[in-house]
This record gives structure tokens, sequence and C-alpha cells, in this order.
């Protein structure tokens, strides 16, 4: 698979009334084409901000970009003139939001809101992209779309309106769709539905997705590759399989003992996080996660700890796994392939 | 059960009059009991009517039939004043939102001393000490007590709500969602305090929430709800690990698990479409427009909720065919279709 989306040192800040606040840390990641990565994390660990910057969708004032390259399909995107910007976004990169009220244009009859970007991007007149506009509603399973393709987005329910956004996103054909909570504000039976036409769209147009997501669940269900954030960094990055079966970083591992075990029977007192993040006008020097983390080690305050591989393709930001930490190395944490190998 | 439950549900209804003889039943015959120290979840998704419900029996809501039985002594279908000062000592509610649920104009003091001196459990002198005793017991410092809902946390704040609840040493408590606005570390730690409190106190919950996995974790028994109605009541674990009515079939499907394995297996959802409007809803069953089981009998008979043995009740005409315990006609006609079904089925 070849890399489509390269993400470097990307930092970004907020100017606020109680100060700065540093949202994004210096984020890494990448994208290959046709593949799905999620990045997973709860309320203002920055997994929003770190895509809409890299769609440009950062407003500043207040919002800087204080750092970062963006590669896409080779070519820096971070910083391009608005009217080159917005020849990529939109047909190259498309992006779905969590409330489709909000981010539909509610005086405007759908179908003309899909075909917007074809209009703009590829130059299509009223009769043919109301064609293609019936066409799209009936990809995205919209019952009986030649009637709807008049109606305006009030008309629809929440299902059927996130439909209309991903008919939006996906008209250019893009080569990347960026789902930021696409299905957090829906019933489960219906998030289940938009998962999968997800999961259909994708394999028909070999897209890939970044689909971000604070639900696990969703995650296990969707995601190639996770990369888990907390407090504006990526803590730990690495295929589905190894962060769900063996999880390197404290954090992950305790969002998966957070949640109640799904077995029969099963009513083990769950293991909370305690204590909160922290404060992104003031991150800590060290280890973000320093003050919760069940085995925090002196050295984890005052020094930052870098991204390291504990596998092939799987890397965490965590000191446990500092190979002369190894005999402080909890049970429950990812020994190491070569242990594994070993025993 | 030989003694008086807590709380009893007599097909207890609440309807909203839209104009134009329209008609919004979001609570439509609901039965339930809830006994002593037993924890209730209530599951189901927007529009069910779950929240009406819970909000129905704090008295929030009046009612527009039915009864609701507290230890056996009716409560009014509609409260007066003076209702609340006799039932919300005992009855309380904790709110989905931790934001608009709680007063901006007063202090974490004011908002959990508020209940227990208006009804007379508290000395004001004793006031500073017991709102310290009850922030500490929720897990948080006592020092915060004369700060504001807004310097707080989402999960902070939904812990000021559960302390203003239980101050008055409630013995019933409606958690509406108490979670759902919460991230998983913070929902773990309300769901412990929750637990916690419930042995130290011997609470009785009815616990509401979209959630079908940490409604198993937390419940005894679980209702499904879909249009107002009760589909499914059972022992948590067999609602969920060995759903009945197709319904809860589908909600378990399409319940994203965080499990790896599982999750890969690739369960599709089997029920299709979204849940129709209550207003003005056909005659027979409510899910068989979505339902994949479908018969023609249940587009014409509404299905009652039936005893199949073992704790279960099911309002599937098809599940009390099966158990052979259908009304006559309807399992005739249930056993008629059968063929069908299963030629034109998935």
């Amino acid at each position: 698979m070849s890399r489509l989306l390269e993400v470097r040192d990307l930092k970004v800040e907020f100017d606020t009334y109680g100060g700065v606040v540093q949202a994004v840390r210096g984020v890494d990641f990448s994208v290959d084409r046709g593949e799905t990565l999620a990045i997973v994390g709860e309320s203002g660990c920055g997994k929003s901000v770190s895509v809409q910057a890299l769609m440009g969708l950062v407003p500043r004032p207040p919002g800087r970009i204080t750092s970062g390259s963006v590669l896409f399909e080779g070519k820096e995107i971070l910083g391009l003139p608005l009217r080159e910007a917005n020849r990529i976004r939109g047909k190259r990169i498309g992006m779905i939001f969590q409330d489709p009220m909000t981010s539909l244009n509610p005086t405007m009859r759908v179908g003309k809101q899909i075909t917007e970007t074809l209009r703009v991007h590829e130059g299509l007149d009223g009769a043919a992209a109301r064609k293609k506009a019936i066409e799209f509603l009936e990809r995205v399973q919209i019952p009986e779309a030649a009637a709807r393709v008049d109606d305006y987005p009030f008309q629809f329910s929440g299902g059927m309106r996130q439909r209309v956004m991903i008919a939006m996103a996906i008209a250019c054909g893009p080569a990347l769709l960026i789902a930021d909570e696409p299905t957090t504000a829906l019933d489960v039976t219906v998030q289940a539905e938009i998962l999968q036409l997800l999961a259909d769209l994708q394999r028909e147009q070999g897209m890939a997705i970044i689909l971000i997501t604070h639900d696990l669940g969703v995650v296990a269900r969707m995601a190639d590759r996770v990369a888990v954030m907390y407090a504006g960094q990526i803590v730990e990055h690495g295929t589905a399989e190894q962060l769900f079966t063996h999880p390197a970083h404290p954090y992950t591992l305790g969002l998966q003992a957070a949640m109640p075990k799904d077995r029969e029977g099963a009513r083990e007192r769950l293991t909370a996080i305690e204590g909160s993040p922290p404060d992104l006008f003031s991150p800590p020097k060290g280890c973000p996660y320093y003050e919760r983390c069940p085995w925090a080690m002196q050295l984890c305050g005052p020094a930052m700890p870098p991204a390291w591989p504990v596998e092939a393709g799987h890397d965490t930001r965590c000191w446990l796994h500092h190979a002369l930490a190894r005999p402080r190395r909890p049970a429950e944490l990812f020994r190491g392939a070569e242990m594994e190998a070993a025993s | 059960m030989s003694q008086t439950p807590l709380l009893e549900l007599r097909d207890v209804r609440r309807e909203f009059r839209l104009g134009h003889g329209k008609v919004l039943r979001a609570v439509d015959g609901v039965s339930l009991t809830v006994g002593e120290r037993e924890v209730v979840g209530l599951v189901g998704e927007s529009g069910c009517g779950k929240t009406t419900l819970g909000r129905t029996i704090v008295g929030l809501l009046e009612r527009t039939g039915g009864q609701i039985l507290y230890r056996g002594q009716p409560l009014p279908e509609r409260y007066a004043p003076g209702d609340f000062r006799r039932y919300g000592r005992r009855i309380q509610m904790i709110f989905q939102d931790p934001y608009s649920s709680l007063d901006p104009r007063m202090t974490l003091r004011e908002i959990v001393a508020e209940g227990p001196l208006l009804h007379g459990l508290w000395k004001r002198n004793d006031v500073p000490e017991r709102v310290a005793g009850w922030l500490r017991r929720v897990g948080l410092s006592p020092d915060f007590m004369s700060r504001y809902p807004h310097e707080f946390s989402g999960g902070q704040r939904q812990r000021v709500g559960v302390a203003r609840a239980l101050a008055l040493e409630p013995e019933l408590v409606v958690c509406d969602e108490p979670i759902s606005a919460l991230d998983v570390s913070v929902q773990a730690q309300v769901v412990n305090l929750l637990a916690d409190l419930k042995e130290s106190i011997g609470l009785t919950l009815l616990f509401i929430a979209h959630d079908l996995s940490m409604i198993r974790y937390v419940s005894d028994r679980i209702a499904v709800m879909y249009l107002g109605r009760i589909v499914e009541l059972g022992r948590a674990d067999d609602v969920y690990f060995r759903p009945s009515h197709p319904y809860s079939r589908s909600l378990v499907a399409a319940n994203p698990v965080a499990d790896f394995a599982r999750a890969r297996r690739g369960e599709r959802p089997p029920a299709r479409g979204e849940v129709p409007s209550p207003v003005n809803l056909p005659p027979g069953c409510r899910f068989a427009g979505r339902c994949p089981e479908v018969r023609p009998v249940c587009r014409e008979i509404d299905p009652a909720l039936v005893d199949l043995g073992g704790g279960r009740r099911v309002a599937c005409h098809v599940r009390q065919a099966e158990a052979g315990v259908a009304a006559p006609g309807v399992a005739g006609a249930v056993e008629r279709s059968a063929g069908e079904a299963g030629a034109s089925g998935r």
C-alpha cells in the first residue's frame, strides 16, 4: 500500500481568554491508500483539532499552527493559499462531522448541496448535477432518492442526514475521507448501518478513512490501525489487533479496563482512571499521564518519553518500554515481541 | 417476591397532545415492578419513552393513565407542591446533562444542602460538615464547597448531581443516562460510585441508558423499550447474551463491543431502517415495519408482554408461538406464515 497522507510534528495552539491552550503538541501519523486509521481519545485530547488543522479548518485567530508538515499525495498542503487548498479539500479529501444538522445548510435542498462540490470542482451544469445527486443519494441508500433530492435537511431523520453528509463528502471521489465522530449522535442500530455504509463505500471506491471517535467499540469494528491520543499527543499507535489484544501504554490499558467485560456473569469492579487529564494551558514537562498512571516512575514526571517501537508497526510513548525499565514493566502491559518469542 | 415491591408500575401512560388531533404516546402502557435494592436497567433508542417514563415516576411529568404504587401506596397522578415534599425525600433523580441540571448561580454547598434543608433533615449549623461529607463520598474535595458549577468538568458536575440526589438518603433513584455525557474513564468513576453507595446506603436504582454493555453490567434485570412499550424484560445476562425479542436482538447485534475478535465477526444488525414516529402508530406490533421475522399477523394484532418462563417476558407473537404461550388464533397464524417467512427470509 502506498502512503497517502503523512503528518509530522503537528502543533496547534489557541489563544483563549485564560491563556494559550496547547491543543496538539507534536503529532505524527500517516495513512495509506484504502486503509482506515482510527484516532481515539477522550474529550479535549486534540483528536478533532489535529484533523481540522490538516484540512485548514482551524480558525485563525484564535488558532495557530505553530509547527508541522502535512504531505498529501506527496505534496505539502499545510499553509497552502486558499485557492489551492480548496482544490484539495472537498475534492481529494472529504469530511463528515458529528452533527449533520449543523453542518448542512438548512436553507438549501439536499440535492443542490451534494452537487455543490461537483459544480465547483468539475463544472457540472444543473441537469447533469441533479442526475448525479440522485445517483449519490442511491449510493448512500436513501430510499426514493429521486423524490427526496429536492427535500430540505429538516425533512430527514438524523441517520438520513448523516447519509446526505456522506453523499456530499464522497461526491468528488476523494482519496481520503475524514469522519469526525460520525455516529456519536445516532442510535446504535442506525450507527451500525452508517458504519456498514462507510465500510462498503470504502471497499467500492478504495478510499482511505480517518475515523475520529471516543468509542472503542466503533474502533474495534472499523479500524485497521489506531492512534490513541492523550493531552495533545499520540501515546500509542499500532494495528487494531495489537492495541486490543496487547496494549502497551498504561492509558490504552486504562481505557479498556474502565469498560465492563463483555462476558456472562462479569460483574468485576470497573477500574476507573482516577483524576483527570492535565491542563493544556500549562502542560506537564514530562509524561502527561504521569499523575494518573498506576506504574509511574520518578523519571516520568520531569522527562517526556519519546515514541519508540515495541514491535513491528506498534509504538508507544512510555518510559516503561525503555529497555532498562523492563524489570519495572507490569505484567498487564505488553512485554515486547522478543519476550514472547523467548517464552 | 412475597413482599410488596418498592415500586410498581401498572399500565402507566403518558400522552402528549400535539394539536390537530395528533397524539404522541410517549409511554403507552408500561407495567414493571422494581424490588427493594434491585437495579433495573431501562434501555432503548431515542424516542422510545425511557426518559419520559423516568420523569413520570419521579413526578416531574403527570401521568395520563395507569397507576404507580410506591410500597403499595399509589403515587398521585399529578404532583401538588406538597407531594414533592412527601415523596421527593424518598424518590430522587440523577439527570443526564450535568451542565443544565445544576443551577449556575448556586454554590455546590447550596446545591447539595437545598434538599435536606427543605425536608428538615439537616440543621443549618450542620450544613458545612454534612456537605463536606457528601463531597468526600462522591470523590470531590470539600474545599470546592463554595465554588460554582461552571468551575468543574462534566464528570465532576455529575458527581455533584449524584451528591445532591443522595444527600436526601432516598430509597429509589431514577438515573436518567447518568453517564452518557461522560468520557469512558469518568464513566467508570461514576458507575463505581453508584455501586459503592448502593452497597452502603441500600439504594434501589432504575438505570436508564442506551449503552447496552454498561446496562448489563450495572443491572439485575433489563427492560427493553421500543416506542413507548416494554418489549422484553428479563435477567440482565439473559437479555444481553440471549436476547429474545427481534428488537432486542438487533440492539445487541448493533452494540459496538470493544472486543477485537467479536467486532470482526461481522454480524450485521438484522433490523433495517429507523424508529418510526411515535405519532399515530399503526395497529399491530410497533416493530413490525423493521422486524426481520415479521409475519402478517404482526401487522394486525398488537402483542402483549407475556411470560415465557425463566423470568423472561416478551412482547412478540413469534416468540410466544415458539414457547407455546401465544393466544390460540395468533399461534396458528404464526405457524401458517412460518414457511413464507423462511422462504423469503435472510
